[in-house]
């Protein structure tokens, strides 16, 4: 008998399984596109997609207890798996499920969020000519398996290199989806480019971290580095390095998370995206960005720790900084919002700014309540972009009979109506959708029974259990104005009469000119400057039939979801309120998710 | 024992059960909900009667069962288990409150027959039975207040059931309100009292605060404080000086509900918290005296308020107050009152009942006249009625074999007993005892006879009183044989009091002050005398239709003593100018200083959102000075490291 000289790699393919079956699908869903006929493309990538993802899901739930007791280290800590890891991958995994179902809502007007063709001009015959023949882009969901699978990875490792590759991967096919928005295709496209040209600054300034971290220890790789450290500086006096490399990673990581001063993106991106896909990645990508920060900000403090107490110091206070200036700058700006969307935004920003200061504490017990927070914080902000995506404005011509065509004509069923104002008297045109998002509203705010709550108490204890009881005295501060603008919100929908109702005499009027430039006439979107010049004037042309010539008036309506969206909705109202009053289940859980060391 | 302990979670189930159904079922119970909530209050009747045997077929000392049902809250150092606790007390007032509710339920079937409201009334009385026991079956004092607050909103709804929103149905609306918010102040006391509980002993069931450790390890202050608080909770429950306002008002409820929570149960609860908390109290003296004090107050307050009403209810509410006063006093005197507190609560629950549901019957002859200067010579009419109210009558004096005399009679001897040091306490509350029992003899006599007796009947010509139908005039009977034998079937031979002996403790025996025949003759003769002023006044000459003006003290009684008055004095009005003063500043100094913060709020959000140029230029300069930013946070905090 000889034995073979060749050893064939271990490879734990079970650990692997969760990205495995996401990214595989997303290769098979590229394939799809590619060799099925356009008729039943749609739904092939639907089910695809969504049995990809509750597949890693499973997957997830069927390796944890096993990563519970022993973490795993796959290709040499390209994949570390430690529970904290699987736990962020199934969380981004669930939260990608819900995203995809509002996603995959046509809604009652038959059509998605999505341009039949993302690369025509907007406005032109051509553009008319790709809607009236069906034409779908289907890529979209292809793209957002990519996206969820660079996410699953991007908070799964350890290497540094492959840490950047992942965030490529999860970020390419953001800045594709960003700009294939159905309506206000300009600002969509501006937002894409905006995102793409400022997360390659992003990632440059990650990677340049990541080459003087290199320089330093001789690895990319973090446990390695925290190893080397427990040594001793692997070269004495040059510890800047480190702390300047770390820094840049950090970075890196901050943009993604959306934290100021690396924010100023998101309120662009966010309005401009598709709305479903501001969902998507407004949850997804907070779940994937904060996770690496905790696992990267950690193992990097086991080493530093060891050696030099004081750059450990150094670093939390960065975190401290970046905390306090994130809350102030959410907050304060999101109360002077008009748009719901940007409004969700500056939340989003706000909701980082608290993040951050659970993970300021530096404590790897608390750091189990990072996870709740973003499971709390990802369905609330699903259901609430959900629920935007169902609010619309309609045409109404007068004299044509009040309600002149079925609702479903495009025509007549414009795009989303996100001016708070617009959104008047909600509660009494659709009062369960108002409930659902009165809901998230509150569970943002952090209301009791709802999860936002048991979040932010989270948060809150994990900073006061590492001394920094200041912060976490700022942070409720901060949280009480975020109230303020969650419940001013609240407010509008609930207790002001529409504009619309017959009661009051009708407010916005919108000439439209035949041929010249039939989109949806005057769509402000308030947030300020931001859209530049271009504002409202992109929209498709989706006025065909309806041959106008007197004074219209749009209306606010709620649009029917045709299921996804609605169940979507419905189980973020659910999970919302299961985990602010029966949260010891899912506490438990990521109780256990507390470790980040193989 | 243990294999029937399972049932005693449904004694409180059924009731709860009862109601969830009569409450949130709609019209669709219309037509049988009444009978459901008879059956339901029957039921944990029957469960009642099954602990109560085994549990007297078990030792003496086996006879107090903690049931652990689950772990209700555990919050820090507080864990707080859910669990029954049950024992000879406890199954005391399971038996009265099951046995009194149901023949109070069954009576109201008729009682409320031709009210569009009967099922909602049927549900508020099962929730109040399901509160009541939760109360009596608490093993913790949390548990307890649970099921004191239970009560007290069955109280309240029950009070304002006539309230239809009408003008005319102000006067249930308003009596609902102050019974509730006098209750409040009352539960503030309880709140206040489980707070330094848990912050003296760490935990909050009766086995652990109870127990001599912990009871030991309080200061004298801590438990006289304790002590107080638990008596300001009794006083707001059992409407005992100086919080009583409330119960006269709460007439204004349907007659069974005063019958069962106002005259036989939820007011005895005060009497409860008293006896359960019984170590405390003895740990502390101060608070004993002023419970002993507060008690023969109200006793005299409540009796002295009852000769002068005109109104049957409002007369038998006085009355009410003025027995639990003495089971108050009864409940301040230690090991020694303890028995005969929960004896006479007993007792007393089956007269009150009966004699209030009497009321009803006479209320439901007259066309619910309540005036009893407009009844008289009814005996003839209402024969049934006349008996059992008869029986109650002579029970309440006092008049030996009825019941009222074993326990009442024991209460006297007990406030007679000497306290050490103290030689005065025995000869003041002995006297006040024995005073209340002769302007008891009074009031009742009075009452009795302005409605039954005298020469002609003072009704209008067109009325045609009328004995009731069978199932308003059985409980009556039921409640009648009580008021008769209860007494004597318990009182002879001590057997209540060795039943509670595992709860309250062996009582040492000390002569009162003087011999016991004394006492009981003087007490005899005393009450006569009362009867007999009463009758000479009531029956033998004529009772003038319209009130005479009076006496003073006959008119401050019937005024309540005041007790609105000074009420409005001493407290409304310091409170209006405190709420007046803290509005001017809420509004002058908190609101313009908030309304200053989102101004703050909205200038800086406009400065920064000019920030927010869409120009991706200044967006990455942004970014690149944030990393300068951090930097220089770097650097500062590396060289403030430095210097220290």
């Amino acid at each position: 008998m000889i034995e073979s000289e060749f050893v064939p790699p271990e490879i734990d393919w079970l650990a692997l399984a969760p990205l495995i079956v996401v990214l595989g699908a997303g290769v098979v869903g590229v394939l799809i596109e590619a060799f099925v006929p356009a008729k039943a493309r749609r739904a092939t990538q639907i089910v695809l997609t969504l049995a990809a993802l509750a597949g890693g899901f499973a997957f997830v739930a069927v390796l944890w207890p096993q990563i519970v007791a022993q973490p795993v280290q796959v290709l040499g800590g390209s994949l570390t798996l430690t529970p904290f890891a699987l736990g962020a991958q199934g969380i981004i995994a669930v939260l990608a499920f819900l995203g995809v179902l509002v996603v995959a809502d046509r809604t009652a007007t038959g059509q998605d969020a999505f341009a039949p063709t993302a690369s025509a001009v907007p406005g032109t015959s051509y553009e008319d000519l790709a809607r009236r023949s069906g034409l779908e882009q289907t890529e979209i969901y292809p793209l957002l398996l990519f996206a969820a699978g660079g996410m699953m990875l991007f908070a799964s490792t350890d290497d540094l290199i492959v840490m950047f590759i992942a965030l490529e991967v999860l970020s390419l096919p953001l800045y594709v989806l960003c700009a294939t928005a159905r309506r206000r295709r300009l600002l969509s496209q501006e937002a894409a480019a905006k995102y793409f040209l400022l997360g390659a600054f992003a990632s440059a300034l990650f990677i340049f971290g990541v080459a003087l971290i290199y320089g330093f220890a001789g690895t990319v790789r973090l446990l390695e580095i925290a190893q080397r450290l427990q040594q001793g500086l692997p070269l004495e006096g040059m510890s800047v390095l480190l702390v300047a490399g770390v820094l840049l990673v950090v970075v890196g990581l901050l943009f993604k998370v959306g934290a100021v001063p690396f924010h100023a993106w998101t309120p662009d991106v966010y309005t401009g995206a598709p709305t479903p896909i501001t969902g998507f990645m407004a949850a997804c990508t907070k779940v994937a960005a904060v996770a690496a920060l905790v696992q990267v900000l950690y193992r990097v403090s086991i080493g530093v720790q060891a050696v030099d107490p004081e750059i450990m110091r150094q670093l939390q206070m960065v975190i401290v900084v970046v905390a306090v200036l994130t809350m102030a700058v959410g907050t304060v700006v999101g109360s002077v919002q008009t748009d719901v969307k940007r409004l969700l935004a500056y939340s989003s920003i706000a909701h980082a700014g608290f993040l951050l200061v659970g993970v300021a504490g530096f404590n790897a017990q608390v750091q189990s309540s990072t996870l709740f927070y973003l499971i709390a914080y990802g369905i609330a902000t699903i259901g609430a972009f959900g629920v935007v995506t169902l609010v619309r404005e309609r045409r109404v011509t007068p004299g044509a009979g009040e309600h002149n065509g079925p609702v479903g004509d495009d025509g007549v069923v414009l795009g989303e109506a996100t001016e708070i104002a617009q959104w008047a008297g909600l509660g009494r045109k659709a009062p369960w959708l108002t409930a659902a998002f009165a809901l998230f509203l509150l569970s943002m705010a952090g209301i009791p029974l709802t999860a936002g709550f048991i979040a932010k108490f989270g948060a809150f204890t994990g900073a006061t259990t590492g001394g920094l009881w200041w912060l976490a005295v700022l942070g409720v501060l901060a949280s009480v104005v975020a109230v303020a603008f969650y419940l001013r919100l609240l407010v509008v929908m609930v207790f002001q009469r529409a504009q619309d109702d017959p009661a009051e005499p009708q407010v916005k009027l919108a000439e439209a000119t035949p041929g010249a430039a039939p989109g949806e006439a005057e769509v402000s979107t308030s947030g300020a400057v931001s859209t530049g010049a271009t504002t409202g004037a992109g929209a498709t042309a989706t006025l065909t039939t309806v041959q106008v010539t007197t004074a219209q008036r749009i209306e606010v309506t709620v649009v029917r979801s045709r299921g996804p969206a609605a169940v979507a909705i419905a189980v973020c109202a659910l999970a919302t309120v299961i985990l602010g009053v029966f949260p010891s289940p899912v506490l438990a859980l990521v109780e256990q998710a507390s470790k980040f060391v193989p | 024992m243990n294999d029937v302990i399972g049932l005693a979670p449904w004694l409180v189930g059924l009731p709860l059960i009862g109601a969830a159904i009569l409450l949130l079922g709609g019209k669709a119970t219309d037509r049988w909900g009444h009978w459901l909530g008879v059956a339901a209050s029957a039921a944990s009747a029957v469960i009642g009667f099954i602990l109560m045997f085994r549990m007297i077929g078990t030792p003496a000392e086996e006879r107090s069962i903690d049931h652990h049902l689950w772990t209700w809250l555990s919050a820090g150092g507080l864990d707080v288990d859910l669990g029954i606790r049950l024992d000879p007390l406890s199954l005391t007032f399971v038996m009265l409150v099951t046995f009194v509710g149901t023949l109070i339920h069954v009576y109201s079937v008729a009682y409320m027959d031709h009210d569009p409201h009967r099922r909602r009334f049927f549900g508020y009385l099962n929730l109040f039975v399901a509160a009541m026991l939760t109360l009596v079956l608490a093993d913790s004092y949390l548990l307890l207040f649970v099921g004191w607050e239970g009560v007290g909103l069955a109280s309240y709804l029950l009070i304002g059931f006539w309230d239809t929103g009408r003008p005319s149905a102000r006067e249930n609306a308003v009596a609902a309100k102050k019974a509730f918010v006098m209750n409040r102040i009352g539960d503030m006391g309880l709140i206040a009292a489980m707070a330094l509980l848990f912050a003296g002993t760490g935990a909050l069931d009766f086995g652990t605060t109870l127990s001599d450790d912990a009871v030991g390890s309080l200061s004298e202050p801590t438990a006289t404080a304790i002590g107080l608080c638990l008596l300001l909770a009794a006083c707001g429950k059992s409407a005992q000086f100086p919080l009583q306002a409330w119960l006269g008002d709460a007439m204004a409820g349907p007659t069974p509900v005063s019958a069962l929570i106002h005259a036989a149960t939820m007011v005895t609860a005060g009497v409860y918290l008293m006896v359960r908390s019984g170590p405390i109290l003895e740990a502390a003296p101060t608070a004993q005296l002023v419970v002993v004090i507060v008690g023969a107050v109200t006793l005299l307050f409540g009796a002295v308020v009852g000769t002068a009403k005109d109104d049957i209810k409002k007369a038998l509410a006085a009355s009410t107050m003025s027995q639990i006063g003495y089971m108050m006093l009864a409940a301040g005197l230690g090991p020694a009152g303890y028995a005969f507190a929960i004896f006479h609560l007993l007792t007393h629950g089956f007269f009150k009942a009966g004699l209030f549901l009497g009321a009803g019957s006479v209320m439901h002859a007259m066309d619910d006249q309540t005036d009893m200067r407009r009844f008289g010579g009814l005996s003839r009419f209402l024969p049934i009625t006349w008996i059992t109210m008869g029986l109650g009558w002579l029970a309440i004096l006092g008049i030996p074999p009825f019941s009222g005399f074993w326990s009442k009679d024991g209460i006297i001897e007990a406030a007679f007993m000497p306290v050490e040091g103290q030689p005065w306490r025995a000869w003041v509350f002995g006297t006040v005892a024995v005073l209340g029992a002769a302007i008891t003899a009074f009031y009742m006599t009075r009452l009795f006879f302005m409605t039954f007796g005298g020469r002609r009947p003072r009704w209008a010509e067109n009325q045609h009183p009328h004995e009731s139908s069978p199932l308003m005039w059985w409980p009556l009977v039921f409640l009648g044989v009580g008021s008769a034998a209860l007494g004597a079937v318990l009182g002879i031979g001590g057997t209540f009091v060795t039943w509670l002996e595992p709860v309250v403790g062996h009582a040492e025996h000390h002569e009162p002050v003087l011999p016991v025949p004394v006492i009981i003759t003087a007490t005899l003769v005393v009450v006569v005398l009362g009867a007999l002023l009463a009758f000479r006044m009531y029956a033998v000459s004529l009772v003038p239709e319209e009130a005479p003006r009076g006496s003073v003290l006959t008119r401050a009684a019937r005024r309540d003593l005041y007790q609105d008055a000074a009420n409005e004095t001493l407290v409304l009005k310091p409170a209006h100018g405190v709420a007046r003063l803290v509005q001017v500043g809420d509004r002058d100094v908190v609101d313009r200083g908030w309304g200053a913060l989102p101004q703050a709020v909205s200038w800086f959000g406009a400065a920064f959102r000019k920030a927010q140029s869409g120009y991706v230029r200044s967006y990455a300069a942004g970014m690149a000075g944030g990393v300068l930013v951090i930097a220089v946070v770097v650097w500062l905090v590396a060289g403030l490291g430095g210097a220290q």
